[in-house]
């Protein structure tokens, strides 16, 4: 990874940085890599304020990279969890269906990390919805939509900084799934069109879906997330 | 495989002068991450091969296991684009709503195979010629819509499996294990829409299917001990198989795909 790559982002981070500027409540993100000078401590976990949550440091080498995948899964999975509580008006049981299935694998994906994590899993992470309408379909659908191409990417560009290959492996089985609920969720806000593969995530010359840094992805997801995350220790290669 | 590569010279196909100059020109110099592809994929398929050809060149050829594991994606290639070729070709087949989707799934074939051949370069092999009838299992496949989207369904998992089963071959090449996981979270997304078209849900749950002559597309994808975690504990056992996909073996891949290929 290069920190001072350039790399264009996508519509759906443009949005989500638009929303994080409009995020009052904005916080000190920690994922900065060396270029900006953190200093990281390994097993030091600060709290951002006295009465902010505990900072999450998703360490090095695998543990971190697993962390990081953890903490996206915990987003997910509270999100889904959400939506289907309290379902927007007049969903139909296909939809409620297809969205409690992927509420479902995300908790399967959460709880696997964790556990795989062992004691090196960061702590539960607090989220913030409140840019969320759940009561809206093309809220809740769109935030799905962002959230699920936001994985797909994750994972895709996390596959070369792992170097266990069973780790890789499982990462491969994840993504796959991943990419399977953003066809759908797609599909569902544009029926039978070409967006379950559109041409905004799957380059058109290449066929390739996009493979995201962790900057990238951790800088989109921060509006929902309110603790900070420390992954200046991620590898980058 | 049977579809050995010709073992000839990536240098012979090219022009490496040519190539610096293209590099130059775009300013795509000084190393080859996936962040300066990504940076370039807006841009033309030639800069892309440029970039992978210049790879290949500089050190005198893909190393063997990983230019076998490209031409077994190649091949899956060749078979997936041929397939929605023929498919849209056939006037009555594919209805007027559904053509987009299968375009854009043909689109993407094809541009695997540009891609995967312009990293092969002269070592790409060459397309098999296929029968998508599988000897007579599918004997309508070009003219019931019905067959036609099961054999597609089958066509996309397995390419997904495939993919996935050929990761770990590529974790020592940063840049070519990236473009396969680019590749493969496509073909899940084309597996998706097409088990939905079919009334399926869009993950695989367990490893039963509706498809007898291709049952051996969905054998193992019932598991649920990952990495040693026993994952149906955690919701269900159903919500544990459909979390993650399975892997197959190059060999089952292959035996998948030979119902299809002819020579």
């Amino acid at each position: 990874m290069n920190h001072h790559g350039v790399v264009p982002l996508s519509k759906e981070l443009s949005f989500l940085n638009e929303l994080s500027s409009a995020n009052s409540r904005r916080r000190f993100l920690q994922w900065a890599g060396v270029s900006m000078g953190v200093v990281l401590i390994a097993g030091c976990d600060d709290d951002d304020g006295p009465t902010g949550p505990r900072t999450a440091t998703l360490g090095s080498g695998d543990t971190g990279v697993l962390n990081y995948a953890y903490a996206l899964e915990q987003l997910e999975a509270a999100f889904y969890t959400r939506v289907v509580a309290s379902p927007y008006s007049s969903m139909p049981s296909t939809e409620l269906t297809i969205l409690t299935d992927i509420r479902d694998h995300e908790i399967v994906h959460r709880e696997f990390l964790k556990a795989a994590l062992g004691a090196n899993a960061i702590g539960s992470l607090q989220v913030d919805f409140t840019s969320v309408n759940f009561s809206s379909r093309s809220s809740v659908l769109g935030t799905a939509k962002v959230f699920e191409d936001l994985g797909v990417g994750a994972y895709n560009g996390a596959g070369k900084l792992l170097t266990d290959a069973g780790l890789l492996l499982i990462a491969g089985k994840i993504v796959s799934v991943e990419a399977r609920h953003a066809a759908t969720i797609r599909d569902l806000l544009n029926p039978m069109s070409t967006d379950f593969a559109g041409d905004d995530v799957v380059t058109v010359a290449t066929g390739l879906d996009r493979a995201l840094t962790p900057t990238e992805v951790l800088t989109a997801a921060d509006p929902f997330i309110v603790n900070g995350i420390r992954a200046g220790s991620l590898p980058t290669s | 495989m049977s579809h050995d590569s010709k073992n000839v010279p990536v240098l012979d196909a090219l022009d490496p002068q040519l190539l610096e100059r293209t590099m130059d020109r775009r300013g795509a110099v000084g190393g080859l991450s996936n962040i300066a592809i990504a940076a370039i994929a807006t841009a033309s398929v030639p800069i892309v091969l440029g970039i992978f050809s210049k790879r290949a060149w500089a050190q005198g050829g893909l190393p063997t296991d990983i230019r076998d594991v490209l031409n077994f994606a190649l091949t899956l290639e060749f078979l997936e684009a041929a397939f929605y070729r023929q498919g849209l070709a056939a006037s009555t087949l594919v209805p007027t709503a559904a053509r987009p989707v299968f375009q854009q799934i043909l689109k993407h074939e094809d541009a695997h195979v540009a891609l995967l051949r312009s990293v092969l370069g002269a070592s790409a092999v060459t397309s098999p010629s296929f029968d998508f009838t599988a000897g007579g299992a599918f004997a309508d496949v070009f003219t019931n819509y019905t067959t036609f989207l099961a054999v597609s369904q089958g066509l996309e998992d397995t390419g997904v499996r495939a993919y996935k089963g050929q990761a770990g071959a590529l974790i020592s090449d940063n840049n070519i294990l990236t473009v396969a996981l680019q590749i493969h979270s496509v073909e899940a997304r084309h597996a998706a829409q097409v088990r939905r078209m079919r009334m399926q849900k869009a993950w695989i749950t367990g490893s039963s299917t509706d498809v007898a002559a291709i049952a051996s597309v969905y054998a193992g994808e019932g598991v649920t001990l990952q990495a040693g975690v026993e994952t149906s504990t955690f919701v269900s056992a159903n919500a544990a198989s459909a979390a993650f996909d399975e892997p197959l073996s190059r060999q089952a891949v292959l035996d998948i795909a030979g119902l299809f290929i002819v020579s």
